[in-house]
């Protein structure tokens, strides 16, 4: 097969013209959007049934920035599934298998805008937690804003890579979990750390959560350099 | 065809004397491990150390040689590497309930706890989960399973470190995290002999496990190969 010529240009380009099709798509519809909000607003509301009780009616500081990454954990496998399920409509994967673009673009555009999708459900779930549970999210907001980029980043990279392998297995809902929850666990330690750090409601303690933020840009990098390597092989056989 | 017959007959025998070996190994570690001097505060309950430790090792090498099958089979289409790859992760889960069932046994006499999240607890732990996730997307995953299964291997080879490093920090540092090099000198053979033997009976599993995916891939082969000459001659 003769390739095109690929400049990093163009390569930023098609990806980010893959990542407006999926945003646009989705601002039609709205429904990850809908659904996984919903989704991450019932898992915070479980939450918080099954962990107050007595006369407080609060819950452990440390545990409100583990309510926050476990709704976002399980919300975002549904907006995953859902990334590459809208291909499997009308036969759309093949077509973009076979458009002249570089699979790495394919893999960057779509993780852009699963991420971005995830991204601004996260922004609205972390107010509803400062309302529950009174957690401390203004003083650092813009902090707390980056860590949900950085997590959800970690998340997609791996995710988009399992949902593209998934796309024509029964069973995908079922195993996009199974399969994700084990790899993304030190995603998962590294953001609720630096997060429950950062909303200590006593003194947030900034040196901790500096040194997570930085372990999670590390994770962030050597899973997105594993999945753009990789997503050429994984999605060869559509 | 004909040709291969030489070749089964000698693997076959190849297959005898390592599996030989290793037999009378276990035999030697026994012995080794039952001379082994005690340890001072556990006593006894320390010589299942010589069982779960290599188990762990197992554990740790399925890991690496299934993502290296899977890289093989990913980015070289090679179905050995496959084959490689699914028997190691087969073995890993094997190894990995090992050391799952012995490391909390220890730990109750050790700790009075089954479980603690401990680094190196709870990443065997996530090792053996990702190599059981390994195990599921090859088998429900559908079409696009092996493919799935490899590339969750990768990840799952560039996640060690950074599990062992992200719940080394999570928890504190373990206090002795040079426990082999502390190793008392009479330890030391039976210790070393015992994980020499027991990776030599995941090779010998490993051999044995590929045979048999081996033959499973020619008997479909042929097979096909069959119904194809059959559907030319009606």
């Amino acid at each position: 097969m003769k390739r095109l010529p690929v400049t990093t240009r163009s390569w930023i380009a098609q990806a980010a013209r893959i990542a407006w099709k999926d945003l646009h798509i989705e601002g039609r519809s709205r429904e990850v959007v809908y659904t996984m909000g919903f989704m991450a607003a019932l898992v915070v509301l479980v939450f918080s049934f099954a962990f107050i009780s007595g006369q407080e009616g609060t819950v452990a500081p440390d545990a409100v920035a583990g309510i926050l990454w476990v709704a976002v954990l399980f919300s975002g496998t549904v907006a995953l599934s859902r990334t590459f399920d809208r291909e499997r409509e009308s036969e759309a994967i093949r077509s973009l298998l076979l458009s002249p673009v570089p699979r790495s673009a394919i893999y960057a555009g779509k993780l852009a805008a699963s991420a971005a999708i995830m991204f601004l459900v996260e922004v609205l779930l972390a107010p509803l937690l400062a309302a529950l549970f009174s957690a401390a999210i203004w003083p650092h907001a813009l902090w707390l804003g980056l860590l949900l980029g950085l997590g959800t980043i970690g998340f997609c990279s791996v995710g988009v890579i399992f949902s593209a392998a998934l796309l024509r297995a029964r069973s995908r809902d079922a195993l996009l979990g199974a399969l994700l929850f084990p790899i993304v666990i030190p995603v998962l330690l590294a953001a609720s750390r630096a997060t429950a750090y950062l909303l200590d409601p006593a003194v947030p303690d900034l040196d901790p959560a500096l040194f997570w933020t930085r372990f999670l840009v590390a994770l962030d990098v050597v899973f997105v350099v594993v999945g753009l390597w990789s997503f050429e092989p994984v999605v060869m056989g559509e | 065809m004909l040709s291969t017959m030489p070749s089964a007959r000698r693997s076959r025998a190849r297959f005898l004397v390592g599996l030989l070996l290793t037999m009378h190994g276990f035999f030697v570690a026994s012995l080794l491990v039952a001379n082994a001097p005690l340890e001072k505060t556990m006593g006894i309950v320390q010589k299942i150390f010589y069982f779960h430790v290599p188990c762990a090792w197992l554990l740790i090498l399925s890991t690496f040689v299934c993502a290296g099958g899977s890289l093989a089979y990913l980015f070289a289409g090679s179905e050995r590497g496959d084959r490689l790859a699914l028997c190691s992760a087969e073995l890993g889960v094997l190894f990995g309930l090992c050391v799952m069932v012995t490391g909390p046994l220890w730990a109750r006499a050790a700790w009075g706890v089954f479980w603690t999240w401990d680094v190196r607890l709870t990443s065997s732990l996530l090792l053996w989960l990702m190599l059981i996730g390994y195990g599921l997307a090859r088998r429900y995953g559908g079409a696009g399973g092996r493919r799935l299964a490899a590339a969750m291997a990768l990840f799952a080879a560039a996640d060690v470190p950074l599990v062992y490093l992200s719940v080394n920090l999570w928890r504190g540092l373990h206090p002795n995290t040079r426990t082999v090099s502390s190793l008392a000198p009479g330890m030391r053979l039976p210790f070393f002999f015992s994980l020499a033997i027991f990776s030599a009976l995941w090779g010998v599993l490993l051999a044995l496990r590929m045979r048999a995916e081996h033959s499973q891939a020619r008997l479909v082969e042929l097979a096909i190969a069959i119904e194809d000459a059959e559907g030319n001659s009606a």
